[in-house]
């Protein structure tokens, strides 16, 4: 992987690398030449690590004191918040740190999205990161449900109940899923143990992800193909190293904010309800990080094609690195999708903030303009745009500006040289 | 360049280590929950003492009951079991302690049945002594549950306990 | 630092969408609202509130409400109502508990002990619903968390109680409440002057019993959240710092390139 060999200084050192290349494999990770014009949004990557590694950490610690069983779960939730050794600590740490994760990822997401980190020859990285956020999902979702709170019911209750659109085996696929005729104990222990699973799947998938990134090296704000290592790169080490510990420390800051001083503010007040299947919540939203897809669900008006459009709306982002046609990474020099990357932007936050809203009245009007857009910012939009947008120049490395650049590219600069600074 | 260069190492050194010190502070500080959540907690805590009634049993008897999810053994003794407890020189003891010490009322006989070697449960009148023995690896303990053959290295412990009244003892 | 700027503008969204969430519930009337001393960074409990709440939810709600997830020893820990043991322990002789079985293989009676959970008003759901004219009382002990607008909702329902506007008409056995959900609520008025003598000669009005038993639900409910907002405060001062000696750190080590960061 590395450019240049890497040979151990100690004797011993040199035996076991010999057997088992860790050292090299350290050497690499350490010396990893890194763009060194990498803004403040590359540092989620590191964030992301940080969480992933907290939500597990902190859940298998839960997993010690919780009890799988419908009639015990609640009850056993209450006894780590009251008993347990800083349990209350814990447990909010994990609840909070699952939402913080989904932030994280979200900007990280939207990194991608702006500097075109998707495209070749990154494709396979995007595909993982995919991967990864779906898998997010269905841990979140399930470890939502393990409170067996009436959200934790009533959510498990909807979302499997998406899988009856299916036409004929529906019913059988949701008998399946709950080993029942409803959500009931079986459900709640079969999410358990595949919530304890997931993480440990991401983790592996995390791997790939880094591993995949490390083979073309990182993209960068002005997206263009940079040699390494030379001078327009530095090592990871020191240097990234401590830039992600920095914004590390800020996203600490919030994220203990919320655990410490309003722990509950992102969850929902019903889910210290016990559970009751005879008594539906008045509001059933899912937690804010999926409202989105929520929102595109409920705004078609056919059950099948509903359900349809919400996985679309994720296979969507799958195949995105062959839907944008144009040759230019970053958005810097794209003044036209540079509009489009915003309307985005702020058609998802509708479309979450529809999502927790009644599908009713102007409610759902907008929904339905919002999923619209949606789709066409990425089947119509994109594709067609990389065929007419005209882009300003762009420079040949991060060091050298270009021969006689115009005063577009000293904007798009000046820009990006802003973001440095931040 | 170089001037600089030769002055910057000490303060770079300096903040960096600072920085270095301060983190290894907080990483300690996050790892002590995370060890302290498997301690017994606060509702295991309140467990603490159980009551039993004794006026059913008979000398000679023995009854176990649970206390702190292990076996508690309360032997009601007969006088000859109280007399060879009490005669044991105790220079042949391996873990030297007075039947007296052992046994406030003498009749009465309340220790942890769990042999001190690995922690299996004691037979009741069994072994050279005609008292306990551990079948898990041959512990032999006398009428007053001090070890006399076998490796288990000290006496049966005997908890904290007291007379509620003359038919209840209070274990904790 | 435009980034950060950036972020905290993310944070008013995301923030305002969960708020906005809650306002969607309904239109009902704005709660009343209290300074309570457990609000803020350094919130702490009102000492004196918690006991005399204590006292209104036995004296009045414990007839009909549990709190099966507290045990009597709670009284006496720190941070809340902070009885002396031996006071918590005479409160916890007055109630008698199910144990056993003994060893003749029977269920007996006896006095509870710190470790044993509030003792429960009814048997089981349905015979708490059948003793209320078909509505559960629910269980008190997360009600503040259970319930959005949480202190100052249950503070304002029991202080909500009111004629009910003209043309409204009431069934047998329910009543007006301004702030309930609905503005139907099967529970009556529990509150009335001086239906308790709190013992340190407070005078018990409607009012001051109404912040007393919110104060204590709020302690059932986050019986840590003294020590979580001490330790959060810790924790926050510690971060700051770290971030500033990181921040000193990273230039430090970035000023070898020539690249600003």
């Amino acid at each position: 992987m590395s450019d240049h060999e890497y040979t151990p200084k100690s004797k011993v050192g040199k035996w076991f690398n010999d057997r088992l290349p860790l050292l090299t494999l350290a050497n690499h990770l350490t010396d990893y030449p890194t763009p060194k014009n990498l803004n403040y949004w590359w540092t989620f990557g590191g964030i992301l690590t940080f969480c992933l590694i907290t939500q597990i950490i902190t859940g298998i610690v839960l997993g010690m004191h919780y009890v799988a069983h419908a009639d015990l779960a609640f009850q056993s939730v209450e006894h780590i918040m009251r008993d347990v050794n800083y349990g209350w600590l814990i447990r909010y740490v994990h609840a909070n740190g699952a939402s913080m994760f989904f932030l994280a990822v979200y900007i990280h997401i939207f990194r991608s999205l702006y500097y075109g980190s998707y495209k070749s020859p990154r494709e396979v990285i995007w595909i993982i990161g995919m991967l990864i956020y779906f898998l997010m999902m269905a841990t979140a979702f399930m470890g939502y449900v393990l409170p067996w709170g009436q959200m934790s019911f009533w959510g498990a209750t909807v979302i499997t109940n998406l899988f009856s659109a299916i036409p004929l085996v529906g019913e059988s696929i949701t008998n399946w899923l709950w080993g029942g005729y409803s959500v009931d104990n079986p459900t709640l222990t079969r999410f358990f143990s595949l919530h304890y699973l997931f993480p440990f799947l991401i983790l592996g998938l995390v791997v790939l992800h880094i591993w995949a990134l490390h083979v073309p090296g990182n993209n960068n704000p002005i997206g263009i193909d940079i040699k390494k290592p030379s001078k327009d790169t530095v090592p990871f080490h020191p240097y990234i190293v401590i830039k992600d510990a920095f914004a590390l420390l800020i996203f600490l800051l919030i994220f203990a904010f919320f655990v410490f001083f309003s722990p509950n503010i992102l969850g929902h007040a019903d889910n210290y309800i016990e559970a009751n299947p005879l008594v539906t919540p008045a509001h059933i939203v899912p937690e804010w990080y999926l409202l989105p897809f929520y929102a595109i669900l409920r705004s078609v008006p056919d059950k099948l094609l509903g359900v349809i459009a919400m996985f679309a709306a994720i296979f969507v982002l799958v195949i995105l690195p062959w839907l944008d046609t144009s040759k230019v990474r970053s958005t810097v020099f794209r003044p036209i999708y540079k509009q489009f990357y915003w309307f985005l932007v702020a058609d998802v936050l509708i479309l979450g903030y529809v999502g927790a809203m009644p599908a009713e009245g102007l409610y759902l009007l907008i929904a339905r303009v919002a999923t619209a857009y949606y789709f066409a910012h990425f089947l119509i939009i994109l594709p067609f745009l990389g065929f007419k947008e005209k882009t300003t120049p762009i420079p040949l490395s991060i060091t050298e500006p270009v021969l006689g650049g115009s005063a577009d590219l000293a904007m798009a600069r000046n820009n990006s040289g802003l973001k440095e600074k931040l | 360049m170089s001037d600089s260069e030769k002055k910057k190492p000490n303060r770079r050194d300096f903040i960096v280590t600072a920085t270095t010190a301060a983190g290894a502070v907080g990483v300690g500080a996050v790892v002590w929950p995370l060890v302290d959540q498997m301690n017994p907690d606060a509702s295991v805590k309140a467990l603490a003492s159980t009551e039993v009634d004794i006026s059913a049993v008979e000398p000679g008897q023995s009854i176990t009951v649970l206390w702190r999810g292990k076996p508690v053994f309360i032997k009601r003794r007969t006088q000859d079991e109280i007399d060879s407890a009490r005669a044991v020189d105790l220079s042949e003891l391996k873990h030297p302690e007075k039947d007296e010490d052992r046994a406030k009322n003498p009749e009465w006989l309340v220790m942890l049945g769990v042999c001190t070697h690995l922690g299996c449960v004691p037979l009741n009148d069994k072994g050279d002594y005609g008292a306990w023995f551990c079948p898990c690896h041959g512990s032999h303990y006398d009428t007053s549950g001090r070890i006399r053959k076998g490796p288990a290295p000290t006496n049966m412990e005997v908890p904290k306990y007291e007379f509620v009244n003359s038919n209840t003892i209070k274990i904790g | 630092m435009k980034i950060f700027l950036k972020l905290t503008f993310l944070f008013i969204i995301i923030s305002s969408l969960t708020l906005s969430r809650v306002n969607a519930a309904g239109e009902q009337q704005e709660l009343l609202k209290v300074d309570w001393s457990f609000k803020s960074f350094f919130g702490k409990f009102d000492r004196a509130s918690l006991q005399r709440g204590y006292q209104v939810y036995t004296e009045v709600c414990a007839s009909c409400h549990s709190l099966k997830h507290l045990s009597y020893r709670n009284l006496a820990e720190k941070g809340g109502p902070e009885f002396t043991e031996l006071e918590a322990k005479a409160i916890a002789s007055n109630f008698e508990v199910t144990d056993g079985p003994n060893s003749d293989g029977e269920m007996f009676e006896r006095p509870a002990k710190l470790s044993d959970k509030f003792v429960m008003p009814y048997a089981n759901v349905q015979e708490a619903i059948a003793a209320n004219g078909g509505a559960y009382p629910p269980d008190m002990s997360v009600l503040v968390k259970a319930r959005k607008g949480g202190a100052n909702y249950i503070y304002s329902v029991l202080m909500g109680y009111d004629e009910p506007p003209a043309g409204m008409e009431l069934d047998d056995g329910v009543y007006y409440n301004k702030y309930m959900y609905g503005n139907k609520i099967k529970m009556s008025s529990p509150l009335d002057d001086d239906i308790v003598e709190y013992a340190d000669g407070t005078k018990a009005t409607v009012d001051q019993m109404a912040k007393d038993v919110t104060t204590f639900l709020q302690w059932t409910a986050e019986p840590h959240l003294e020590t979580r907002h001490k330790l959060g405060f810790r924790v926050i001062i510690y971060l700051s710092v770290l971030t500033v000696l990181v921040y000193f750190s990273m230039k430090k080590i970035w000023s070898r390139v020539e690249t600003k960061v």
